[in-house]
């Protein structure tokens, strides 16, 4: 029954869906404003029954009922039940249904805080929104609905992978699609700014703050993806350059030179068609990233049930959303002029670079995660890439857009002189290159590529320096307290996400420099030393789970004769699949991490032990936070929450007569400047 | 105008590549040595960098030849299947290890078992271009005669065991 009410909510999620996508357009061409009005509760509406449909899904996992295919497959009764609600976007089905779900919780979220824009701007942004819906709930309910049932039932499930049964895995996939999903607020806004042909400053600073979230969502979801890789593959590694990896980063990399080139846009007026090709480009690259993981066109270690319908619904929906876009740009852009001029050495100039550089390794990640295909495709051969062509192609381009990237945010726009620039930056470029060149002593050994990892990091923290103090030098009167509040939340947010690029080159560069790694066999009671660690293997015992067998072993950590720490890597079996998986054991640390997993039993409770030292490898992640909070701070800068005020006051006017409601509304404005 | 329609021109040609991509299934395309005789290769093993392995050694037995790395995520995915079948017995599995390097692709079996009879090493992928490696893992079939009877491109699973491989097995042992 459930089942069925929640397939019941997924058709009329779509009947509205339909209604969304095509009465406020046309409303909004035609200047019907009950068309127009449309738009709103029918958002909501379908934010409803697909809230409905999800909810039906999560019950029947956490009921584990086996009539249900997807239940069936995916979920067990020994399974946990925190993994058993996780397990509800564990598969193909209900991940996509997530997916919709997160695009009418965006489409909501646009509903209600845009109350300042023009009603048709937001017909028009919803109604493309629910196009993108009709497309997905479409899809769901073609190939593959999450509500199938299995007649008769299943006595148990199959389990949920266990790769998946982890907490890193409960958050990951939803951020993530938060992320994708939130790029189409971005492409919602370029389509109808084409649409209208309405596309100045204002329309770049509605954009902007969706944008930076949605940027935010991407940046940790990602970062939890390769956090997870790293402590559950048992394998030390935190990037694979898997095609499904790299369908997470396209979108990033663009989505990056997205937020760039809106702040262009917004401030100076520039670059209006290249900023609405990039929001175009990044959502764009979310759905081709679907398609990849879901059609089976490539394999990858992710990918879920393959099934070439699926693949052709998925590239006809492709072609219809990117083609009619790009259609649309190509009809419709040229109108849009260029906006405010520039010179060669400007602060634009320097965006635009490494806008091209984002794209141009965007594009080399692209074509290095198809290249298989495209040969294969021609007849030229077989060909597989993997890691060393994309760090081949990655570190080069990173190097110049990095370099840009110190210069770019002292550079004036519109102007800016090179000699003076160069003179302001040579204490910033001498105190990075002396002290890239010291660190790596301090680390123990020179290595020219670490040396030159840190260059670039340093590069970065002294040029944020040299930008601070310059900025404060020249804020008028008053103590260093007084200046340094005075500067905008949106200047420190660009120094945070900077500085967190900073910390992540550094994570990289000293983990990949100096981690050291030992494959030993070990007897019990005997000891191995790596990085100023010894490690007494006490043996391993037999444990159990609640849907798994363990053997998990016993190290003790010594330092200087001390034991510090215990560690328990464990080897599990999974009762369901039999799946054997490696639960390493991990002691983190500012400045290293500990990593020891446990490898096949030998004779005579011997076993074979991998133990890892990894220097600032934590850095690598911090980083990544430090590049969202950045982001965070930006969506919290002063002119968004103007509008958010200004709008409070409006509400205060109207029911000025209610003195309660009155002092509630004074209340939250005065929280809100606080 | 045309500039604006750049864009569109590079999509149209991603999504040919696309569309001739899902027509090809990576994991069925058959390959042209099926029903010939396996190339010959003789190179050094893993474990034991002195001695060599030929293929020809292989003649009068039914063998698996399965393309391996370390760096191949996918390869983890079949991996246990592979030590389960070693264990049963059926069949050898020689594995090729494939532009790897020594000491990961130890490291590598120790982690995660070691299902092969022996592994021999294609450091720059020689031996590959002769057998046609698409990606990694690739898995042959070879028989008594030495000749390719089927080529799994892709990981092995519970299905294609046995529905293809483990019936293959039985007939070409009979």
């Amino acid at each position: 029954m459930i089942p069925e009410l929640g397939n019941f909510a997924l058709i009329l999620a779509l009947l509205l869906a339909l209604t969304q996508g095509t009465l406020p357009i046309i409303g909004a061409a035609r200047g019907i404003p009950s068309w127009i009005a449309l738009a709103r509760p029918v958002v909501q509406g379908q934010f409803v029954f697909l809230a409905i449909a999800f909810g039906c899904l999560a019950y029947s996992f956490v009921n584990n009922d086996f009539s249900v295919m997807n239940v069936a497959r995916n979920s067990n009764s020994e399974l946990p039940i925190q993994y058993r609600i996780a397990a509800s976007w564990g598969s193909h089905e209900g991940s996509l249904l997530l997916w919709v779900f997160m695009l009418s919780a965006w489409s909501v979220a646009v509903s209600v805080f845009s109350r300042h824009l023009p009603d048709e701007m937001v017909a028009r942004v919803l109604g493309v929104m629910g196009l993108v819906s009709v497309g997905f709930i479409l899809f769901l309910l073609v190939t593959s609905n999450p509500f199938d049932r299995l007649l008769p039932a299943a006595l148990e499930g199959s389990d949920l992978n266990p790769l998946l049964q982890d907490p890193g895995m409960v958050i990951h996939p939803p951020m993530l699609y938060m992320g994708y999903v939130g790029f189409s607020v971005a492409f919602a806004f370029a389509i109808a700014a084409l649409i209208s042909g309405q596309m100045d400053a204002a329309w770049a600073r509605w954009s902007r703050p969706w944008t930076t979230i949605a940027w935010v969502f991407l940046t940790i979801g990602i970062m939890l993806g390769s956090w997870w890789a790293y402590y559950e593959l048992g394998w030390g590694g935190w990037w694979f350059w898997d095609p499904v990896e790299n369908a997470s980063f396209l979108p990033w990399l663009v989505g990056t030179a997205l937020v760039h080139s809106l702040a262009v846009t917004e401030k100076r007026g520039s670059f209006k068609s290249w900023t609405v090709l990039l929001a175009i480009c990044a959502f764009s690259l979310s759905l081709l990233g679907t398609f990849l993981v879901r059609s089976g066109v490539l394999t990858s270690v992710h990918a879920f049930a393959t099934d070439p319908t699926r693949g052709v619904f998925i590239l006809a929906f492709l072609v219809i959303v990117i083609g009619s876009s790009l259609l649309l740009f190509a009809w419709r852009a040229p109108k849009v002029g260029l906006g405010g001029k520039f010179d060669l050495v400007s602060r634009e100039s320097m965006l635009l670079a490494n806008n091209l550089l984002l794209m141009v390794a965007a594009g080399s990640v692209l074509l290095g995660t198809l290249y298989p295909l495209i040969m294969d495709s021609l007849d030229l051969g077989k060909i597989s890439v993997g890691p060393p062509y994309f760090e081949a192609v990655f570190v080069p381009l990173m190097t110049p857009a990095i370099f840009l990237m110190g210069l770019g945010p002292l550079a004036r726009w519109k102007q800016a002189s090179l000699p003076e620039l160069m003179l302001r930056l040579r204490w910033a470029f001498g105190v990075s290159v002396v002290t890239a060149l010291l660190m790596p002593f301090v680390m123990g050994e020179w290595k020219p590529l670490v040396s030159f990892g840190l260059l670039l990091a340093f590069w970065i923290i002294a040029t944020i320096f040299v930008s601070i103090r310059q900025r404060l030098h020249n804020s008028g009167q008053g103590g260093l307290f007084t200046k340094l509040a005075r500067q905008s939340r949106s200047y420190y947010s660009m120094h945070l996400a900077h500085l967190g690029i900073a910390v992540f080159i550094i994570g990289v560069t000293l983990v990949n420099g100096y981690e050291t790694e030992k494959d030993v066999r070990m007897e019990i009671g005997s000891t191995v030393t790596m990085g100023g660690y010894t490690f007494r293997f006490n043996g391993a015992s037999p444990v159990s789970g609640p849907n798994y067998q363990a053997m998990r072993g016993d190290i003790d950590v010594l330092r200087n004769g001390e034991k510090i720490r215990v560690m328990q890597p464990e080897k599990r079996t999974y009762n369901a699949s039999g799946m054997a998986m490696t639960e390493p054991a991990i002691d983190t640390g500012l400045l290293r991490d500990l990593y020891v997993a446990l490898g096949e039993p030998l004779e005579d409770g011997a076993w074979v032990v991998r133990v890892y030292h990894k220097p600032f490898v934590d850095w690598i992640w911090f980083g990544c936070l430090l590049m969202a909070f950045g982001g965070i701070l930006a969506v919290t800068d002063r002119r968004y929450r103007l509008k958010v005020h200004s709008k409070h006051v409006e509400t205060t006017t109207v029911v000025a007569e209610g003195k309660r409601v009155a002092s509630n509304a004074g209340l939250a404005a005065g929280g809100k400047k606080a | 105008m045309t500039r604006f329609l750049l864009p569109l021109a590079a999509f149209i040609v991603l999504v040919v590549f696309l569309a001739v991509g899902l027509g090809l299934k990576p994991r069925e395309v058959p390959s042209p040595l099926i029903g010939k005789p396996a190339p010959i290769f003789q190179s050094q093993l893993l474990h034991e960098p002195g001695k060599m392995l030929a293929s020809q050694d292989n003649l009068g037995k039914v063998w698996l030849l399965n393309v391996w790395a370390s760096w191949c995520v996918s390869c983890r995915e079949e991996h246990p299947l592979l030590v389960e079948l070693a264990r049963s017995g059926i069949v050898p599995i020689y594995g090729l290890n494939y532009k790897d390097k020594r000491d990961l692709a130890l490291q590598w079996l120790n982690q995660y078992g070691d299902p092969y009879t022996v592994s021999v090493v294609d450091p720059e992928g020689r031996i590959g271009i002769d057998y046609g490696v698409y990606g990694v893992p690739e898995t042959y079939v070879i028989d008594k005669n030495g000749v390719i009877r089927h080529k799994q491109i892709g990981p092995v699973t519970v299905e294609s065991l046995e529905k293809k491989i483990l019936p293959l097995i039985k007939e070409l042992q009979g």
